[in-house]
């Protein structure tokens, strides 16, 4: 059975640590070129195709900024 | 399939634990204080414990503890956590009582106090976060520094001649009559946070089962005090740390 997933990242609050990027399987994850009110590179979701929704960045992201959706398919 | 079909509260599969209050952590980018405080949230949560819990902050970089998880707190003095959580447990057995302590916190000026909280057996959980070095106050040496180990006060790392030897204090509190479960856990990737998760469940049941002290390690990075990137320092530390610190339950019964 196909899975399908989307993160969504609190930007206000990511930290842009990469913790998320490096622990994501399937290379969705990347941190942008713009910052945020803090200054930080905030994740997002540069390749949305590939997101399983295995919920491994969230999981190792530790200010829990990270959503996780998941739809079978 | 469109992002914004996938995106809607029936396929939600991970959030933030309502036990993590909305402030935003004081901690670096990438530190696995968070990491371990979430954790943390997520067995208070699961368990269904909140109103029962009381934590005991340390002095060090997780000080400020007590604005994060939304349960009632104490703040000890520099290392005295244990002695706090024994008399709290004493006083209040129906509560879970954890303490939770850096590594200068715990295994330098609180070495006495720990040892004997879990010498006498109390009923509590010490969680420990190893990162083998002193984050708050700037990146000293502590106890648990590495041989070799560059920090503010070993700048030619640390040499045994002069600084002695890092402290495996999770292997002496084992031998302990005292403690029933000792273990040694991380939280760099997500099997690993997996795992501390289930560590951290069973130490907080043990709590309620009068068999003494449950000690949970988590060996961890500062990545500001070594002077590296999170994601570089995750990998020093299991390249270096890890060889050392071996996880894996050091005690179960
Ligand atoms: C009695 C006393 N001595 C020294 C200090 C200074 N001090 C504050 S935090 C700290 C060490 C913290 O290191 P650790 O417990 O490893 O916590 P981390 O910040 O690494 O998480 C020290 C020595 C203090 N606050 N009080
Ligand atoms: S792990 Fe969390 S804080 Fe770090 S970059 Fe990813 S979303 Fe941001
Ligand atoms: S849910 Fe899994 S696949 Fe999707 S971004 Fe996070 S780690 Fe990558
Ligand atoms: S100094 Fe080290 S332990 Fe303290 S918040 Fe920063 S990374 Fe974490
Ligand atoms: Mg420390």
């Amino acid at each position: 059975m196909a899975v399908k997933g989307a993160i969504v990242v609190d930007t206000d609050k990511c930290k842009g640590c990469g913790v998320c990027a490096a622990n994501c399987p399937t290379q969705t994850i990347a941190l942008s070129k713009q910052v945020n009110g803090k200054g930080y590179n905030f994740a997002y979701m540069e390749n949305p195709d590939n997101c399983t929704g295995c919920t491994n960045c969230a999981t190792v992201c530790p200010d829990a900024v990270i959503t996780v959706y998941r739809v079978k398919i | 399939m469109d992002v914004n079909d996938i995106i809607r509260p029936e396929n939600m599969v991970y959030a933030k634990t309502p036990i993590l209050t909305d402030t935003v952590m004081h901690y670096c980018p990438g530190c696995p204080h968070g990491t371990v405080h979430k954790v943390i949230a997520e067995v208070i949560e699961e368990m269904g414990i909140q109103d029962k819990t009381i934590g005991i902050s340390p002095v060090g970089c997780a000080v400020l503890a007590y604005n994060y998880i939304d349960i009632d707190w104490e703040q000890a003095a520099h290392g005295r956590a244990p002695a706090l959580a024994t008399a709290t447990k004493r006083l209040n057995p129906d509560k879970y009582v954890f303490t939770y302590q850096g590594d200068g916190d715990l295994a330098s000026i609180g070495t006495a106090e720990v040892m004997h909280a879990c010498n006498r057996g109390e009923n509590i959980v010490v969680i420990f976060i190893n990162n083998a070095i002193y984050g708050m106050t700037g990146g000293q040496m502590a106890p648990t520094t590495l041989l070799g180990q560059k920090t503010a006060t070993t700048p030619y790392g640390r040499d045994a001649k002069l600084n002695g030897y890092p402290l495996k204090i999770t292997e002496l509190i084992a031998q302990l009559e005292g403690t029933c479960y000792v273990t040694r856990q991380s939280a760099h990737n997500p099997a690993a946070v997996r795992k501390l998760k289930k560590a951290v469940r069973k130490a907080f049941e043990n709590s309620m089962m009068d068999k003494g002290t449950s000690f949970v390690e988590v060996v961890s990075t500062c990545n500001s005090g070594w002077k590296l990137s999170p994601v570089q320092a995750n990998k020093w530390m299991e390249e270096n740390m890890f060889p050392f610190y071996q996880l894996g339950d050091l005690k179960d019964r």
